[in-house]
């Protein structure tokens, strides 16, 4: 399809979500929505504002801590268990058993555990993350061409430099495809425990927001969030995208 | 039994043996986890001897069939829909992979302001999480149905509907089964998210309870039972995903 008729489709939808959003607001009246433009203006009015950057960057770095714990902790466990069949049949199981908990009920025993401040958003986004890092780089490495293995173990290479030259190469693909899915639900996370347990971040702008019920705020900032990770989600994918043709 | 469930098994009873020791001997102290003998006695105590436990987990678990059913139905319909357009396909993708980055119970207090405090909010909550990996579920599980089957539908002249029931439908039904599974489990997430931010009733509302009234066995009890209930039914759903693959999969 070409680039032109892609650019239409967006505008239509784009057009389409903003008919729906009027439709809605008419429906339902200004205390439970806010009309587009007022919303767009909040979003200005917050990208202008310092305290609103303080908010962003306090969240930034409790998620750039939890996306280190997540990807290299997740592929860590991925390596130990993809590598060693017999560790993969017994942990696999285990580790989608972890992934499919509803981890958002997990929220107060983070907050006896670590109190209220940036460890428990940290912990929060590197449990939603770590699991499906993980599962996919175990997937990966299993998917490995058997021959690439054998050739490993013909060469008698150390399991360190198997690794390195051998094992990551091949599952490089479906890794970033792991880390993609890994930055997103450690997004996630981390924004979910700053709505818990947290006195600085967007989530706790948001949390108080919802709590003395200003919509349009609410509204404006839950679009910054779908556009931010709609934005990185895009970029990671263009950046997959490269790595599986190649 | 097979060395990989003896280990695993070990795995599991060995951390919760650590667990325990390290709770009874101090190394935790009580403030932050009750050790896991005390959770389920907790446990029982309160399915046995409280008035609300069962109200509660029926309320629960009636949301929780509400919102299932809903997204799976409706994200199935979606997905038929939106799969015979490839271009609104197109233009909708971005939305859907990055629909779960967004904590989408952030607008829990406006579908309360929509819907009122109860149920309604709750299901429309679980099933706004559960939907659209159900249509994402679906528009995969079409794209995997051989072509040759949609021809032998079409030189049989079959109408819309009965190609959707009698071939799409089952041709697609091991995928479909795993929108499912991922539509129940992020049903109970939407589900136990609302209560615990809001609600009159319901299991996540009395963890929240329990969490603000510093009882710790009853909250970890209650912690055991979602979480338990949750990995239960999602490996049950996983068995017989399984078992779908491999019967419309075997090699011939």
């Amino acid at each position: 399809m070409s680039a032109r008729s892609r650019i239409l489709d967006y505008t239509l939808l784009a057009a389409g979500l903003l008919i729906a959003w009027i439709a809605l607001y008419r429906f339902a009246g200004p205390e439970a929505l806010s009309p587009p433009l007022p919303t767009f203006e909040r979003i200005g009015g917050f990208l202008d504002s310092a305290s609103f950057w303080d908010h962003a960057e306090a969240t930034g770095i409790a998620f750039l801590y939890g996306c280190v714990i997540a990807l290299i902790g997740g592929m860590a466990i991925g390596f130990a268990l993809g590598v060693n069949r017999f560790a993969g049949a017994v942990g696999e199981p285990i580790l989608t058993t972890l992934y499919s908990i509803p981890k958002i009920t997990l929220y107060p025993v983070i907050l006896l555990i670590f109190g209220l401040g940036v460890s428990a958003k940290v912990a929060f986004g590197a449990i939603h993350g770590i699991f499906p890092v993980a599962l996919f780089t175990i997937g990966a490495i299993k998917n490995t061409s058997p021959v690439l293995i054998k050739t490993a173990r013909v060469l008698r290479l150390p399991r360190l430099t198997a690794i390195r030259t051998v094992y990551l190469p091949a599952a490089l693909p479906e890794i970033v495809t792991g880390l993609r899915v890994g930055f997103a639900t450690t997004l996630l996370g981390t924004l979910i425990g700053e709505l818990f347990a947290s006195d600085r971040g967007v989530g706790f702008i948001l949390v108080r927001a919802m709590e003395a019920h200003r919509v349009t705020d609410i509204m404006a900032l839950t679009l910054l969030l779908f556009a931010f990770a709609a934005g990185a989600n895009a970029l990671l994918l263009a950046v997959e995208h490269r790595i599986h043709r190649k | 039994m097979s060395r990989v469930r003896l280990w695993q098994l070990g795995l599991v009873a060995g951390a919760v043996v650590l667990l325990e020791v390290l709770c009874r001997t101090g190394v935790i102290n009580s403030f932050t986890m009750v050790p896991p003998t005390q959770m389920f006695a907790a446990l029982a105590q309160a399915a046995l001897h409280k008035t609300w436990f069962w109200p509660d987990v029926s309320y629960t678990l009636i949301n929780i069939a509400a919102a299932v059913a809903i997204s799976v139905v409706g994200g199935f319909l979606i997905g038929l829909g939106v799969h015979a357009i490839p271009r609104l396909r197109q233009a909708l993708d971005p939305i859907f992979t990055s629909y779960y980055a967004v904590p989408t119970f952030i607008l829990y207090p406006l579908l309360i302001v929509f819907c009122g405090i109860g149920p309604l909010s709750l299901i429309v909550m679980g099933a706004l999480f559960g939907i659209v990996a159900m249509i994402v579920a679906t528009l995969a599980a079409l794209d995997r149905i051989p072509r040759v089957m949609l021809k032998v539908a079409k030189v049989s002249r079959l109408d819309p509907v009965r190609t959707t029931l009698l071939l799409k439908l089952p041709a697609a039904a091991p995928h479909l089964m795993t929108g499912l599974r991922l539509a129940v489990a992020y049903s109970i997430i939407g589900i136990i998210a609302g209560e615990f931010i809001l609600s009159t009733a319901g299991i996540g509302r009395r963890v929240a309870l329990s969490y603000n009234n510093f009882d710790n066995p009853t909250m970890y009890g209650l912690l055991v039972l979602i979480l338990g209930f949750a990995a239960g039914v999602n490996a049950l759903l996983g068995a017989f995903e399984q078992a779908l693959h491999r019967r419309w999969y075997r090699p011939s």
